[in-house]
């Protein structure tokens, strides 16, 4: 079972990023964190990961302040004019 | 049509004036494509016509036609989840032998500039974060910015794309080391 507890760098990463979204559980939580103290490679991504989640929630809190998307009326004729066709048929 | 109270109707002639742009949206999000979304919203539309006769009046038609908007989404991704593999993946870990797990040395993370913390608000940094993100496999992509972008639930991703939660969680595993990767290449240690 103690085996089971130490886990590899790529599984460490994967639980550093789940917990970057606040979703890992409390037993990830405690592997990852064993993990970090005996790696440095992964003590240093989980740093970084911090940094890029605050860029990312830049570009995401970007994101919902851009204003709905529509079609354009053209796109929209011509859409309408295809669907009378399919209608006649 | 039949006008019964109690049961939703369709009426296929106001289809576009009135939910064109909610499926476009609907769709946009999802794909970051508008041509795409365009033609998704094509398909939809066409589709629920031929299949207009099946509508049992049970939802409105916009849940209605959601739902096969839905269906459309989940056969493009398949479609490009098929067309392009995993072989573009640079991947960042040894995945077999005796350091199966362990990162490969040349993809080690390097330690960043002191001044990686300051420049967050920045623009140019938002476009090299957009030539990163282009630069991932459509599928990685497509989940990463629902995930991280849009901010969905996991839960509806998996739903939408029918993955499972392990599944949805390696793919942004994937997604951030390389992401991270092509930010420290082009931004951090440039």
């Amino acid at each position: 079972m103690f085996k089971k507890f130490n886990i590899t760098c790529d599984e460490a990463t994967t639980i550093c990023d789940k917990s970057q979204y606040g979703e890992a559980s409390f037993y990830e939580k405690l592997q990852l964190n064993w993990h970090l103290l005996i790696c440095k490679v992964c003590a240093l991504y989980s740093k970084q990961n911090r940094t890029m989640t605050k860029v990312f929630k830049m570009k995401a809190s970007d994101c919902s302040k851009e204003e709905t998307k529509c079609l354009s009326n053209s796109d929209k004729e011509a859409l309408k004019e295809q669907f009378k066709q399919l209608q006649q048929q | 049509m039949n006008q019964k109270d109690s049961k939703h109707t369709l009426d296929p002639n106001k289809w576009i004036d009135t939910y064109a742009d909610y499926l476009f949206n609907y769709a946009v999000v999802r794909v970051n494509n508008n041509d795409i979304a365009k033609d998704l919203v094509q398909e939809t539309f066409f589709a629920g016509l031929k299949s207009a006769k099946n509508f049992e009046g049970k939802s409105t038609e916009r849940t209605w036609l959601v739902s096969i908007l839905k269906r459309k989404i989940i056969d493009y991704y398949r479609k490009i989840n098929s067309k392009k593999g995993q072989a573009e993946v640079r991947m960042n870990f040894y995945d077999n032998g005796d350091n199966e797990g362990n990162w490969i040395e040349e993809r080690v993370p390097q330690s960043w500039n002191n001044e990686a913390e300051k420049t967050i608000e920045n623009n140019e940094l938002k476009s090299q974060i957009d030539d990163c993100i282009e630069a991932l496999p459509e599928k990685y992509a497509m989940v990463f910015r629902m995930k991280t972008i849009q901010e969905f639930e996991t839960e509806e991703i998996c739903k939408e794309l029918d993955i499972t939660p392990s599944n949805l969680w390696v793919i942004i595993h994937r997604a951030r080391t390389q992401l991270r990767n092509c930010m420290e290449k082009n931004w951090f240690n440039k």
